[in-house]
């Protein structure tokens, strides 16, 4: 593996060996010590250019908990705000000889594109994609499969269902704005790949053009949906991505597509709640679900480290396939 | 890792120099020893290094138990992250490292098949370094084929076993290979 720009590029085996590894990146999460020395030496640069939380200090634990030197660069105080383009930035930092650039960026395909100039250029830096526009978001994808599979391993409602195939014959729904969803593309790709169904469950107005090609259900009715499957993972409702006109009011939405305490009582039991974060409470979803025994949204926040290790040492901890030391 | 390779690799000069009954024989000797060491079971942890040294810790911890009528914990220590050679190789994938009791105050005696250049156990004693302290820490393993690059011996061997360096010596446990058996291969001789 090279980059991780789409959750595309990684087929069912791959994906397999990165939730494996985050498994046993995750029992680092209990040690005393939280540090492997196994990139040491290795430099990774979190380049974001669009605000975040919970992505950018995972990414930060997880290079440092593998002895990597972490630093982060936000577009906010960085010549950035004073106009240099992406081009420019990008190869400003990876000429500094950084091993990693983990990019965000409020642009579809701006990690793509590093990583087409570094070819080019032939650097030898890494890309890892950590959101780009309403594109993918590869390790959230990750980390929300790493959650659902040990919900549904723990769970195992039925009996004799086989542990090496989790996902099989599971169906998850992803309720709300998929137009702008980066987090709902990147699932759709992941968890199809596992050999989950997906349900996606939208107004019209928030389903993005040629969904109908996608290889998932598309539904309008959630509290119908809500009682058929393993899990229910809500979408932000990006108020910052929209410029009105799709959907009346909020009030409304919530009537119609918010995981309210009503409808909790709809869903199965074990059924997995899952939210990327950050939540809009009370719209898209209610305290009382975020809170409840179901919610699993606080094992994803968890997980997030887990999975940035393991992808992390996966890019950088060996030699390249012809054996040369990266 | 030590030297091992697969069944698969062997070739018909390969020299037989342990059969299942003398590997039998010194895991029977070992846990003896071990015993003797510590006066008795108290505060003993095993920890096999992946993949070889598992099963030979597991065969250890029950002959011990027997002994001494009381279980003896066992658990793994994976050492991959820890090498430093790391970089000299495609991205390794890590074993499992599973430690059923705290190293802190134990007695830990960490168990491999072959002890070589004396890396991976330099690797292991990182790796336990960031699980707690231990009290003591032991080492036990199956073969000393000697040409150590460090400074590390070991408290418990089955068999010494000098080779030349451009020998290998390969390991198999009826649990990782369908049987128990040491051999050489290669080399001049």
């Amino acid at each position: 593996m090279r980059h991780l720009l789409s959750a595309a590029d990684l087929d069912a085996a791959e994906t397999t060996g990165i939730l494996d590894l985050a498994e046993e990146m995750a029992l680092v999460q209990g040690r005393p010590v939280k540090k492997l020395p196994a990139l040491r030496g290795r430099t990774v640069v979190n380049l974001f250019f669009e605000d975040s939380t919970r992505t950018r200090s995972s990414f930060e634990l997880a290079g440092k908990w593998l002895s990597a030197d972490t630093i982060n660069i936000s577009a906010k105080g960085s010549s950035v705000s004073k106009g240099e383009s992406l081009r420019d930035t990008v190869l400003t930092v990876a000429s500094m000889g950084v091993d990693a650039l983990v990019i965000r960026h409020m642009a579809s395909g701006a990690p793509l594109q590093a990583a087409r100039w570094f070819a080019e250029l032939g650097l030898g830096v890494h890309v890892v994609n950590a959101g780009d526009g309403t594109h993918e978001h590869p390790t959230q994808a990750l980390l929300d499969a790493f959650t659902l599979r040990r919900h549904f391993r723990a769970s195992q409602p039925d009996a004799g269902r086989d542990d090496h195939q989790p996902f099989a014959g599971r169906r998850i729904a992803v309720v709300g704005d998929i137009t702008h969803s980066r987090v709902a593309r990147s699932n759709v790709e992941l968890l199809t790949t596992l050999g989950a169904g997906v349900v996606l469950v939208a107004p019209p107005t928030l389903l993005p053009a040629g969904v109908d090609t996608w290889p998932v259900e598309v539904r309008d009715d959630l509290d119908r949906v809500l009682g058929e499957v393993d899990a229910v993972m809500m979408l932000r409702v990006q108020r910052e991505r929209m410029s009105g006109g799709y959907f009346p009011t909020p009030r409304e939405y919530t009537v119609g597509y918010g995981l309210t305490r009503a409808r909790l009582g709809l869903l199965r039991p074990g059924t997995a709640i899952c939210h990327p974060g950050p939540m809009n409470r009370g719209l898209e979803i209610s305290a009382d679900a975020a809170d409840s025994a179901g919610s699993l949204i606080l094992d994803q926040v968890a997980a997030g480290v887990s999975v940035r290790m393991s992808v992390l040492y996966l890019l950088l901890g060996g030699a390249d396939e012809s054996g040369a030391v990266r | 890792m030590p030297d091992v390779i697969g069944p698969e690799h062997t070739t018909s000069l390969a020299r037989q120099v342990l059969d299942a009954d003398q590997i039998s024989r010194a895991c029977a000797r070992m846990a003896h020893e071990v015993l003797e060491a510590n006066r008795g079971a108290a505060g003993l942890v095993l920890l096999g290094i992946p993949t070889r040294g598992v099963p030979l810790a597991e065969r250890l911890g029950r002959a011990m138990a027997e002994v001494e009528s009381t279980p003896i914990p066992v658990g793994a220590l994976d050492v991959t992250m820890y090498r430093d050679d790391l970089r000299r190789h495609p991205t390794r994938a890590p074993g499992r490292t599973e430690v059923p009791v705290s190293v802190d105050g134990a007695v830990v005696v960490l168990v491999d098949d072959v002890l070589f250049s004396g890396r991976t156990v330099r690797a292991a004693l990182d790796a336990l370094g960031d699980l707690g302290r231990p009290r003591a820490v032991r080492l036990a393993v199956l073969v000393d084929r000697g040409h150590r690059e460090v400074p590390i011996r070991a408290d418990h061997v089955g068999k010494n076993l000098p080779t030349r360096s451009d020998e290998r010596v390969s390991v198999r446990l009826s649990e990782v290979d369908g049987t128990d058996e040491v051999t050489i291969t290669g080399g001049a001789a």
